[in-house]
């Protein structure tokens, strides 16, 4: 079979952020960098909540919304967008073959349940008897499958229907870039004709801001716009749903499939940064799947998160190949950690449909105007801690 | 000239390295001696208290020191103890490098209570304590390695730095199939020619006080705590739930082609993978088996089989009432009649339910079913269940001629992975 039959297109996306939902509410946010942040009720730490959401409209059931926890939520309505402009929302037969990668965490803890515990603690007679008590007295019985990881996978095929497979990957930024890569290695070898690939992230919670506070990750008040954030800056989290719609380009005429944009390549690194600077990483992605076709007609949608010193590192990274416009989206929707990479692509895949690079309000000089018209555009991954990725997608004829 | 391409013409993927620890041992020797004999290594948990817990057994592994004790600590020794019995096994790669990717089955992380109270101690909250003292807390600085440790990608970060594997490690969950979808991620990476070989591990060391009351509250667990050995009844009519459990299985997997090049013991052939999600509820199968029928027959169509060639199961078999009466009906929709008469044994009734592991440890034990010859038995297998009628092998071990097996494992959230695996070619 020809290499062209086998490449694979992504033609459908869904994706729900603070900025909005759907291609239009991204592209005129970013565009006129418009700001959405919760600066209060995590004081000090930012964050980008996610907007109102008629769940009802992808997830008809109340039932079913009242299984999940809000990360589930955000992520089963972009699939429910994503599966939609791929024209095959209720296509049962279709659904039932198609192959899902699920990039997730886990879900949130019921917070009042753990602060009565911890409160508790310091006079219960015998701490660990007390904890067995409170647990069996305090814990939801379904909050357990609101918080596995591939339960997000597990209430898309509930709500959706996709059930050709189910996969959850794991591991911060990393499942995301790997979930895509692995995706597309599946399609170009004949192993998987079509593929539902994202995650969701929920920023409005206090257990995973913890963790990455213990890391000092959490970018905190004043907000600053991403590049303007320096060594001292951090990642906002942010909430989103991101969902793509990838099939092989054979199965998608067949179907009559809206070609958005071609996914050309997907790759994914891991460095010991601690040991090799992640530079040596990123340029081995780029001269091995962007250097080949880099033309005037290329642009670059960084997943720069603003964790340093990671986001410091792509800058320079970036200074290096500053004949190349670049955009990033962190500073406005927030990082989505899982799902930021889809997040992005998806961003790139609109970039593509529309020829065009997005304006930008960025004053740091990084990200200049641009009027040429664009059918490439890579996407980078840099992990907050680890993982690196990159992807490049273009223009279908 | 050998052929090393499979029916469909890819590359045929055979197994060179196998290792097993499980709550019974260490190693493969052990665990095999242990389980043909019948033996259970569920038991009272020591690991904490159980005081006004329903459950108070599992198959704890205590015999490794992982300190500070977490959940992804134990999960990473486990597999770090599995994953070098199979390297060593299959004599791969040089010194602290394998050849290939890491896909690792692991348990969801997140922080533990220890770690919790340890923030709100330090924050001085006392009896006030709330999400803001912890973050106040976190924000100190002083805990750094909480971050490094209960990341998501914290396990298999640390087996790709130890085992020197190539590229991105994949961390996976498909709740208790997890560790059949690390093999079938592996499976799929060489018949794409990524690669000639892939280490694939499900390691699951997550047994502690809050996993085992979800799970209690979901009344899937056995509460059948007297004597522990005996509470874990896979198909019989008497079962009551399963038994959480600790462990690890660790598959080298390589192309026949590498495999034979480079010299290497082939110790079986991983001829297929299937899998299919149900879409009708978070915890129950569909009441047709639709979709786990659906898993077994992928399964062997991938391996270029027909039902007629699989001569003994190991199937999921957790002990709990819906499993396995609808495992039942899945095996009887595929094999018709013959379901009655083809060995199956549940590796569970000994070691438990090794949840992420599982997979990956019953592969394991598959693959040893095969070589030795010998099925391992059900044990607990003494009230057989009238509207389950399979061939258990109740309560001893027995031998027989069996070339081709048939490993099952499915989870929560309508997870089915099925894998066909054979004995080496002759």
């Amino acid at each position: 079979m020809a290499e062209s039959e086998r490449e694979a297109w992504i033609t459908g996306l869904g994706i729900v952020s603070c900025l909005g939902e759907g291609p239009a509410a991204h592209w005129d946010g970013l565009a006129a960098g418009r700001l959405v942040v919760d600066g209060t009720t995590f004081a000090p730490y930012i964050i980008h909540p996610a907007p109102r959401i008629e769940f009802d409209r992808q997830i008809p059931k109340k039932g079913d919304q009242r299984q999940m926890e809000q990360w589930q939520r955000l992520g089963v309505y972009a699939a429910g967008l994503a599966l939609e402009s791929a024209g095959l929302k209720g296509d049962v037969e279709r659904l039932a073959r198609v192959d899902m990668i699920v990039a997730a965490g886990g879900g949130e803890r019921d917070y009042a349940a753990d602060a009565k515990i911890l409160s508790g603690m310091p006079s219960a007679e015998n701490p660990d008897i007390f904890l067995n008590q409170q647990l069996m007295s305090e814990i939801r019985p379904t909050l357990f499958l609101a918080q596995l990881s591939n339960l997000l996978a597990g209430n898309i095929s509930i709500v959706h229907g996709v059930t050709g497979s189910s996969r959850t990957f794991m591991g911060e930024e990393s499942s995301g870039v790997d979930a895509v890569r692995i995706a597309l290695a599946r399609i170009a070898a004949g192993q998987c004709e079509i593929a539902l690939v994202g995650g969701a992230h929920n920023a409005e919670r206090a257990d995973t801001m913890m963790l990455y506070e213990c890391g000092g990750f959490n970018l905190k008040a004043p907000y600053r716009a991403l590049w303007e954030r320096g060594p001292d800056g951090g990642f906002a989290m942010g909430s989103m749903g991101a969902f793509l719609v990838i099939e092989n380009r054979r199965h998608a005429l067949a179907r009559g499939g809206r070609p958005i944009a071609r996914l050309r390549a997907a790759v994914s690194a891991r460095t010991r940064r601690a040991a090799a600077p992640l530079d040596t990483a990123l340029t081995a992605m780029w001269d091995g799947i962007v250097a080949p076709v880099a033309r005037a007609d290329l642009a670059i949608v960084s997943g720069a998160s603003g964790a340093e010193p990671a986001t410091s590192e792509e800058r320079a990274f970036l200074a290096a190949h500053d004949s190349v416009p670049v955009r990033t989206t962190a500073g406005l929707f927030g990082h989505g950690v899982e799902a930021q990479f889809a997040m992005n692509m998806a961003i790139a895949a609109l970039v593509i449909e529309r020829r065009q690079l997005f304006a930008s309000v960025d004053r740091s000089g990084v990200e200049k105007p641009h009027r040429g018209a664009i059918s490439r555009v890579v996407v980078t991954s840099v992990g907050h801690s680890r993982g690196e990725g990159m992807a490049i997608l273009e223009a279908i004829g | 000239m050998t052929s090393f391409l499979d029916r469909a013409g890819r590359p045929r993927v055979v197994v060179t390295g196998i290792g097993i620890i499980t709550s019974l041992g260490a190693g493969k020797a052990e665990n095999w001696k242990r389980i043909c004999a019948g033996e259970s290594g569920i038991h009272q948990i020591s690991r904490f208290p159980t005081e006004g817990l329903k459950t108070k057994i599992a198959g704890t592994v205590d015999f490794l020191a992982a300190e500070p004790f977490s959940s992804p600590e134990l999960s990473e020794q486990l597999a770090s103890v599995a994953a070098h019995e199979a390297v060593a096994q299959a004599k791969i790669g040089g010194r602290d490098r394998f050849p290939g990717p890491l896909f690792l089955a692991v348990a969801p992380i997140e922080v533990e209570w220890m770690q919790r109270i340890a923030l709100a101690r330090d924050s001085g909250a006392n009896d006030q304590a709330t999400y803001a003292d912890l973050l106040r807390s976190a924000s100190s600085g002083r805990f750094r390695d909480y971050h490094e440790r209960f990341t998501f990608g914290s396990v298999a970060d640390r087996l790709a730095d130890r085992f020197g594997t190539q590229g991105s490690p994949i961390s996976l969950s498909t709740a208790c199939a997890s560790g059949a979808s690390a093999i079938q991620l592996g499976v799929e990476a060489i018949r794409r020619r990524e690669t000639d070989a892939a280490l694939c591990i499900g390691t699951d060391g997550s047994v502690n006080v809050e996993t085992l009351v979800r799970f209690s509250l979901l009344s899937a667990l056995s509460t059948q705590n007297e004597p522990a050995s005996a509470a874990a009844k896979p198909f019989a009519k008497n079962r009551d739930g399963f038994v959480m459990a600790e462990g690890a299985g660790a598959l080298v997997l390589e192309s026949h082609e590498s495999a034979q090049a480079r010299g290497a013991r082939i110790l079986g052939v991983l001829e297929g993978c299937g899998e299919m999600a149900d879409a009708f509820h978070r915890t129950r199968s569909s009441p047709d088996g639709k979709a786990i029928i659906g898993c077994i027959h992928n399964a062997i169509a991938d391996a270029g089989v027909s039902p007629a060639d699989i001569d003994y199961i190991n199937p999921h078999g957790t002990g709990t009432p819906e499993n396995d009466k609808m495992e039942f009906l899945g095996v009887s929709s595929v094999f018709g009649s013959r379901a009655q008469s083809i060995p199956t044994s549940s590796n569970k009734s000994m070691i438990g339910h090794t949840l992420s592991a599982a997979g990956a440890v019953e592969a394991a034990f598959t693959l040893l079913t095969l070589e030795h010859q010998r099925l391992p038995p059900t044990i607990n297998y003494h009230v057989p269940d009238p509207a389950i009628p399979l061939d258990v092998v109740a309560n001893t071990a027995r031998d027989a001629k069996v070339f081709r097996a048939l490993s099952n494992s499915f989870g929560f959230g309508g997870q089915n992975v099925s894998l066909v695996i054979a004995c080496a070619p002759a």
